[in-house]
């Protein structure tokens, strides 16, 4: 097990492996814990200099039951067992989940009498608990939303989750149970060949005999790379706002729109930090690096939320931001095993690879297998307990016996998330230290809240310095 | 832990110090103050440079030097001072709960005051679009890394433009130049007014209108003309936001206090009480930044209204709101103090924009009481004092009371 991000690759007998999975997103990092589970020689390669830079640290983070997934498609099995699977995972790893449950509200006619269809396409997709709740329940439910809320479905189950706890988790349980992860290390070249595929990157060659492509908006640019060219990503941005903690009382549910003819509308939800989001948008674009937000995003969400809880734009926004999900022309998602070149793509993981990235995981897993690797033995994987960064459980700066022990858990760093010197220091030396600053701040939330580092940026900066040459220095 | 003091300060910056010394000195018993920072002293510790009035023998004072003079003004008269200790919220009316290294606690006092300053709106609650790059400070943030760091280029860049055009705002170009920063402009919505800012070249009228970059920043996109038309790229790896004020209102919202509308502090009446019993509220925390002397004076002040509690004066019932015209900006942005009592006050006003000549105008209940046109212009970057008398004629039992403007 090692995780390396600078200096060449390892040589010889060490770079090489059973399986190399290229792009360490939500998808590729599952898929190498799933696989850690096996005695394989398996390595996680980013060109990002830290796991879940991509489209996995800009999502609306809503852990999603599946109920209004196309039925009968390959997204909606794996959304409902990925659903399953990834609640379980977060109670056994700390992962913050809070099943608040979802609403669907009609603002008109057209989407009052759209419900009764959604309620029975869940029921197709094996979800057979919504309910239709009258003006009056939903206003009892939700007293903060804009006048004209006419009815809503609700859908018991949709969650809130931590999408970059979930990452790391997945790619630290593998590096634990001995995955190799390359950072700073994308794969420009592949030289399929056999029995050894050569990859080859800035920083070296890999060899090995299967490959997965997990490579998100650049799967196909991937799958070119290996001679393939099945489908096309077209990037679809997604502008996200995220509203001040004083906003978390506003709303108890996650409120999403009634999907109609008139495209998609915006969701309202509360996030496991305590912060209120509202998004996203959609625009289809043909730049893969396009994760900027817009003047006109901003003030057609800003408009759109208004509508819904107008008592949520009097208070502050936190951050905003935008992802890009990965389309690909086709409502599903474009997962392929190529068994002649040994080799899988997972591809067009649109709008809900969170939710799905366990069970994604597993049926590539049972692909590679129909492609020839002998997965041998199943072992358990190495144990896993993650910091909570929810506000809806307990956080060190709140644990006396955890200070009693460490005082640095006492030692307030960042104010406004209240993140204390003891876990900047644990997530520095973690199995999967932070590449930078915004990657400290996905470990640990510090800078991430509503002084965005007004108070505590030279602080956690400095800490973040003085061990990056402690680091160098013991090298 | 559970303890008890007689007074509890929430913030040692010139307002909380001045508070404490006043109050200890004064034999107001145990007096505390809690700084989440390791050190005290509040903004002025980065502030580095002339400006914080002068000491005993007239010199000048920078800003750290006022810091320790305040903390040791504090601690001479007898208060308490724990630094590295936050206040995160209520455990009762009166009672605070606190995390410190040396564990948590539940601190109970007589009387609270609120002191928590204010700090500047980021990046991202002034709804700028586009990329999230390295490089994008506020000035509270900029201080603190030449402080911390000293001119290291790699931690603030080597070209830099500052947003805004407050004070502040030249206390930013200050600090960049002095650490070997080129400052390529300063964007201000405001008319540009040339001579604040040395040979740095402004842009009046102007915003910025959007980031650019991956990693980190490579330039700002401005918006300028009538209508914001025109648009240009203006080279630079850093960009400043400055000014743009909110109170760091946590305790104060968390403990249900109204805010004042414009200010978004916690409404206080002139002695510095806030809607809820034994809880006061100082400095920064009411409407942002005023200069250190101001703050501290109303540390100062609060000490009679917080003693006369202790000796058991009942709290002020039926005070009237006052406020600037509810809804879209109008040219007055604040008013303080935000509820008015029997006790005659002055009144602070901050316009939005510059105004020339103006009609200030007081209502209530939609009658009008006083329209006074008052000589000179009003700046943005500063608030006008209107003496007591503007409030007299207020109703004690009737309704909100608004100032206004005209021009
Ligand atoms: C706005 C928005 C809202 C969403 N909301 C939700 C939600 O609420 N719930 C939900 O379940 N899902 C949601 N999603 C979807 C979810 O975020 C994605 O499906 C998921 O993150 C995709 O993960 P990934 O691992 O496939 O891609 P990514 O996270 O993009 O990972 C791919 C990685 O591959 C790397 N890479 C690419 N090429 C190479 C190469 N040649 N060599 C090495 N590395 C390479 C990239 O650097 C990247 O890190 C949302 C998406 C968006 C955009
Ligand atoms: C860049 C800049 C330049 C300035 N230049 C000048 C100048 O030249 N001359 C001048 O007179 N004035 C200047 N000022 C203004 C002056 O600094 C302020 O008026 C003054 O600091 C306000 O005092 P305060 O006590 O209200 O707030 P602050 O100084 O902000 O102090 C508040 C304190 O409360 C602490 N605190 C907050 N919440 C908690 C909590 N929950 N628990 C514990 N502690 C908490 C904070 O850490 C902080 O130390 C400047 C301000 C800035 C930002």
């Amino acid at each position: 097990m090692s995780v390396t991000r600078t200096g060449p690759l390892p040589a010889g007998a060490d770079a090489t492996y059973d399986v190399v999975v290229v792009g360490a997103g939500v998808v590729g990092s599952a898929i190498a814990r799933t696989l850690a589970r096996h005695p394989l020689r398996v390595a996680l390669v980013e060109a990002a200099n830290d796991v879940g830079d991509g489209t996995s640290k800009a999502n609306t983070a809503i852990l999603h039951t599946g109920f209004d997934a196309l039925p009968g498609t390959l997204e909606a099995r794996l959304v409902r067992e990925g659903y399953h699977l990834l609640s379980a995972y977060a109670q056994e790893t700390g992962i913050p989940v809070e099943p608040l449950g979802a609403l669907l509200v009609a603002w008109d006619e057209q989407q009052r009498a759209a419900l009764p269809r959604l309620a029975e396409k869940a029921q197709r997709n094996g979800h057979r608990t919504t309910g239709l709740l009258t003006a009056a329940e939903l206003r009892s439910r939700e007293p903060h939303l804009g006048p004209g809320a006419l009815a809503a479905l609700e859908v018991p189950g949709e969650s809130v989750i931590c999408p970059w706890t979930t990452t790391l988790a997945y790619a630290t349980q593998a590096v634990r149970s001995g995955v190799d992860l390359h950072l700073d290390c994308r794969v420009e070249k592949v030289r399929p060949g056999d029995p050894y595929h050569r990859l080859v990157t800035r920083r070296g060659v890999l060899r090995t005999r299967h490959l997965v492509n997990a490579c998100g908006l650049h799967a196909d640019a991937f799958d070119a790379l290996v001679g393939r060219e099945d489908f096309t990503v077209t990037p679809r941005r997604g502008q996200l706002l995220v509203f001040d903690k004083f906003a978390r009382d506003l709303v108890r549910h996650i409120l999403l729109p009634v999907p109609g003819p008139l495209g998609k509308g915006v969701l309202i939800a509360p996030t496991v930090y305590g912060n209120v989001m509202l998004g996203p948008t959609a625009e289809d674009l043909d730049d893969k690096t396009a994760t900027g937000t817009t003047a006109e995003g901003l003030a057609g969400l800003r408009e759109q939320g208004g509508r819904i809880l107008p008592a949520l734009l009097d208070e502050e926004v936190t951050a905003v931001y935008a992802g890009l999900r990965a389309a690909t022309g086709q409502e599903d998602y474009r997962i392929a095993a190529h068994p002649g070149l040994r080799y899988v793509t997972v591809g067009g993981i649109r709008s809900t690879g969170l939710t799905a990235s366990l069970a994604i995981a597993e049926h590539v897993r049972g692909l590679l297998a129909d492609c020839g690797l002998g997965l041998g033995p199943e072992r358990p994987l190495a144990r896993l307990r993650m910091p909570n960064l929810g506000e809806a459980f307990p956080r060190p700066y709140r644990d006396a016996r955890l200070i009693a022990r460490d005082p640095e858990f006492g030692a307030i760093v960042c104010h406004c998330e209240r993140v204390t010197r003891g876990e900047i220091r644990a997530a520095l030396t973690s199995t999967i230290p932070p590449g930078g600053l915004d990657g400290l701040r996905r470990r640990t939330r510090a800078r991430g809240g509503r002084c965005q580092g007004h108070s505590c940026g030279a602080e956690v900066r400095a800490l973040f310095e003085e061990h990056a040459e402690h680091r160098e220095g013991t090298r | 832990m559970n303890r008890t003091v007689d007074v509890l300060v929430v913030g040692a910056g010139p307002a909380g110090l001045a508070a404490a010394a006043r109050l200890a000195a004064a034999g107001a018993g145990r007096v505390e103050v809690l700084e989440r920072e390791l050190d005290a002293g509040g903004i002025p510790r980065h502030c580095a440079r002339p400006g914080f009035g002068a000491d005993a023998r007239g010199r000048p004072l920078d800003g750290p030097g006022y810091a320790r003079r305040s903390v040791r003004a504090a601690l001479r008269a007898g208060a308490t001072v724990r630094t590295g200790v936050s206040a995160t919220g209520w455990a009762g009316p009166l009672t605070l709960d606190v995390t410190a290294p040396t564990g948590l606690e539940r601190v109970r006092a007589r009387a609270v005051v609120l002191a928590t300053g204010a700090r500047e709106r980021p990046r991202s609650a002034r709804l700028v679009p586009g990329s999230r790059p390295a490089g994008v400070l506020t000035t509270g943030e900029l201080q603190r890394l030449v402080l911390r760091f000293g001119a290291r280029p790699e931690h603030i860049g080597r070209r830099a433009v500052v947003v805004g055009g407050d004070p502040v705002a030249r206390a930013a170009v200050r600090t960049l130049r002095a650490a070997g920063v080129e400052v390529v402009a300063v964007v201000t919505e405001h008319p540009a007014r040339r001579t604040a800012f040395g040979a740095v070249p402004v842009l009046g009228g102007a915003v910025v209108s959007e980031l650019l970059g991956r990693g980190r920043l490579t330039g700002v996109a401005v918006r300028s003309g009538a209508g914001r038309t025109t648009r240009h790229t203006l080279r630079c790896d850093t960009v400043v936001f400055t000014g743009d004020w909110i109170p760091d209102h946590e305790l104060a919202r968390a403990c249900g206090l109204p805010l004042a509308p414009g200010t978004r502090g916690p409404a206080t009446d002139s002695a510095f009480r806030t809607a809820a019993a034994g809880v006061f509220a100082v400095g920064n925390l009411l409407r942002g930044v005023e200069p250190a002397v101001v703050a501290a004076a109303e540390g100062r002040t609060v000490a009679a209204a917080v003693i006369g509690l202790l000796e058991g004066r009942p709290w002020p019932e039926g005070r009237v709101p006052v406020g600037v015209p509810a809804g879209s900006v109008g040219p007055l942005r604040w008013v303080t103090p935000g509820l008015l009592g029997p006790v005659a006050a002055p009144l602070l006003v901050r316009p939005e924009r510059r105004l020339v000549r103006p009609v200030l105008t007081v209502t209530q209940d939609g009658a009008p009481l006083r329209r006074v046109r008052l000589n000179g212009a009003l700046a943005p970057w500063r608030s006008v004092r209107l003496p007591p008398w503007w409030a007299h004629g207020v109703d004690l039992g009737g309704g909100p009371v608004v100032v206004g403007a005209e021009e």
